[in-house]
């Protein structure tokens, strides 16, 4: 094998990174649950691991979703991903098959040219030749991208770009550096020995016309086995750590290994493949209150890796999850940061469950309006109205009294007390015998579908009311107004309910599209949160809202949750209406039972027929 | 004597040399909005806990400007976080991260 000192920079260099990451992965696969573990093991030979090499291939190579949010984007991560692996492992095929044999020396197909001078030593050399300097092409046109990218941002739909720390720039700055000196590496000793392609060999024929070839080769390969030792080094310690970390998070996730709110050890390998690509950024909506926003998770998460938690990152996060919808790599941000949060859990006395609490009847339908809704009288009393015109018997579970549903305990980190009040409520419900439960605050709703693990039926309003209109129990009066939806942070990103209600809208009013429709919507700016955002702030945030929904031009912003009706009622021009008062306006009265529709207010057991 | 119908109050005297305000400065220097608070009890008439239990937020931010610290965590304990206080509130104090905030300072 031949060899020569310059390789020893990026020899060494690997060496050291092979046994940082091995030591670095070991330890973190260590830390996690035994039935974790487990899990990795029992799935490892099924066919999950090949669906987790596909990902790897369409997501860390190709870059699939980068593509869908901007091509050039997309375009920029692919070519310098893709291009790199395969000069890899072309390089390795072609260098195995000139030498013979079956082993080779990392170092030996990276500076193969170097070595490798002979013309047609080899079947098919020409056309390894040509690939080999088609993907270096590739690779170039992304770290000129790259290089566009941190002055002209807009181009790539980013108005914001990350900020790097030093190491980051080391590291991005000898990544750089590799592929052009590659390419001057390769061009220079084609200019002597011809031994490059359509790329190479012109390049170094041009070269050869104002360089001197012979004395600059060899200090070209000495620079570009430096800036690859560089870019080693400094991996561990850069945002480029995602690199290895992303593929054996993949393999992990589809192994059915997750961060949950008991077992925090899987969010080192999440945090680890954040690339801080930057695409969080321009969602968060603190933006316009934050000269410098430190809440994104590019941001969020390059201090956790260091050990030293942002506090505004932390407290003042509206947790809206719009960064999440929007990770190309898939992160659970809101779960991680919960559980930060929960790390200064302060461990209270608790007890919730000695609330003296009057007991339902036995009912079969249960209605929980949640605390907000409490504020929002409206919403409960066309609630009502239409339980009465649909005739449905239900019992109001919390009219006198709530007890909080636990996720306002949970957004701000207190997982202990959250447990103790859903401990309660859930014996609520499973008391009443009841089968269905209605909720009309999506903040509850979220915590009843995902953490109560109840076996009845639990609806938010909007569906209901959708199924009640699809099933004719209640009719509605065609009328001409102009309506915008506003999705509820934990409706639609949260539980994927935002179908339902367009279709009610749909059906009666003139609904208006935007852009923030659905999974992509806005936060209200009230979301609890955001423990340390002020008044002035939230509505800074709101109007903001509003202004880009475009809300100002229709009649009406509907929404579905309490919260949102008041956070925006504070500051639109526009009336806010929730979608059940919006609905119990127009229904029309029954002609067959000619009941008025009446509110009926009894005390304890609430009668509603 | 006991049943007999008198009996002597509890001196109501507020010592503000022997009180530890300390507390209250903290809290007011991590969350400014709580100098807002004017008492009105807005917070208190639609706290939630209110109804099973002694919660009165606007009893605990007055104890605290005080600084009479005896019975506060006892009470703040009952606090669901649900968060209604905010939208009540007049002047915009962000009730839910005063209670957070004493909660932790009364911790340390």
């Amino acid at each position: 094998m031949e060899f020569d000192l310059f390789v020893l920079p990026f020899s060494l260099c690997l060496l050291y990174l092979t046994v940082y990451l091995g030591i670095t992965y070991y330890r973190w696969f260590k830390a996690l649950p035994e039935n974790e573990r487990s899990k990795a093991r029992q799935y490892a030979l099924t066919s999950r691991s090949l669906s987790a090499i596909r990902e790897v291939f369409m997501e860390s190579l190709l870059h699939r979703k980068m593509f869908r949010k901007n091509p050039l984007l997309g375009y920029m991560h692919m070519s310098l991903a893709f291009g790199w692996f395969m000069l890899i492992v072309v390089g390795n095929i072609e260098s195995r098959i000139a030498s013979g044999t079956h082993i080779n020396l990392p170092y030996y197909p990276i500076f193969f040219k170097f070595f490798h001078h002979q013309k047609d030593s080899f079947p098919l050399q020409a056309g390894f030749n040509f690939i080999m300097d088609l993907f270096l092409l590739m690779v170039l046109s992304g770290v000129v991208l790259a290089f566009i990218k941190r002055s002209r941002s807009r181009l790539f739909s980013l108005t914001r770009t990350t900020n790097h720390t030093m190491v980051d720039r080391a590291a991005l700055f000898s990544l750089w550096a590799i592929f052009p000196l590659r390419f001057l590496a390769e061009s220079l000793t084609s200019a002597q020995f011809e031994n490059g392609h359509f790329f190479t060999h012109n390049a170094g024929l041009v070269f050869s016309h104002f360089l001197p070839v012979s004395d600059l080769m060899y200090p070209a390969w000495w620079a570009y086995s430096t800036a690859l030792g560089v870019f080693f080094l400094a991996l561990p310690y850069s945002r480029y750590m995602h690199i290895p970390t992303e593929v054996f998070l993949i393999f992990l996730r589809h192994y059915g290994i997750k961060t949950t709110r008991s077992d925090n050890a899987f969010s080192k390998f999440e945090i680890y493949s954040c690339s801080s690509c930057g695409v969080c950024i321009d969602t968060c909506q603190l933006n316009a209150v934050f000269e410098k926003n430190p809440v994104p998770p590019s941001y969020f998460f390059k201090k956790e890796r260091h050990n030293m938690p942002d506090e505004i990152a932390l407290t003042s996060c509206l947790v809206c999850g719009r960064c999440q919808e929007a990770c190309p790599v898939g992160i659970n941000v809101n779960g991680i940061r919960l559980n930060a949060r929960n790390r200064e859990e302060i461990p209270g006395k608790g007890g919730f469950a000695d609330f003296q609490y009057r007991f339902p009847k036995k009912s079969k339908a249960l209605y929980f309006a949640g605390c907000m809704t409490q504020l929002t009288p409206k919403i409960k009393r066309s609630m009502r109205k239409i339980f009465e015109m649909a005739e449905v018997q239900v019992y109001f579970m919390d009219e006198h009294e709530t007890i909080c549903c636990g996720r306002p305990m949970m957004l701000s980190g207190q997982y202990g007390q959250a447990e103790e009040l859903i401990r309660k409520n859930k014996m609520i419900i499973e008391e009443s015998g009841a089968d269905l439960l209605i909720v009309s605050c999506p903040i509850c709703y979220k915590v009843f579908v995902d953490d109560y693990n109840l076996n009845l039926r639990i609806l938010h309003h909007t569906e209901w009311i959708n199924e009640l209109i699809m099933e004719k129990k209640i009719i509605l009066n065609q009328n001409d107004l102009k309506t915008v939806y506003h999705d509820p942070c934990d409706l639609a990103r949260g539980e994927d309910i935002y179908k339902a209600p367009r279709q009610v809208l749909k059906s009666f009013t003139h609904l208006a599209h935007n852009e923030y429709d659905g999974r992509q919507s806005l936060c209200c700016g009230g979301s609890l949160g955001g423990l340390k955002v002020s008044f002035e702030e939230r509505k800074k945030i709101s109007e903001d809202a509003l202004d880009r929904m475009k809300v100002a031009s229709s009649d009406v912003l509907v929404t579905s949750c309490p919260l949102c009706k008041k956070t925006f009622d504070t500051v639109s021009a526009v009336p806010v209406m929730d979608i059940a008062e919006l609905v119990a306006q127009s229904m029309k009265t029954k002609k067959a039972n000619n009941k008025p529709v009446k509110e009926t207010r009894l005390e304890n057991q609430l009668k509603i027929y | 004597m006991a049943g007999w119908g008198y009996s002597l109050n509890k001196d109501r005297q507020i010592d503000f040399d022997a009180n530890d305000r300390s507390v209250y400065f903290r809290v007011i220097g991590l969350e400014p909005s709580l100098g807002k608070c004017i008492s009105c009890g807005s917070c208190s008439a639609t706290c939630s806990s209110a109804v099973f239990t002694d919660l009165d937020i606007r009893k605990i931010f007055v104890l605290l400007s005080r600084g009479e610290l005896r019975d506060l965590k006892k009470h703040l304990d009952d606090c669901m976080l649900c968060g209604k206080c905010i939208l009540v509130c007049p002047r915009g104090v962000n009730t839910r991260n005063v209670i957070l905030t004493i909660r932790k300072e009364l911790e340390y």
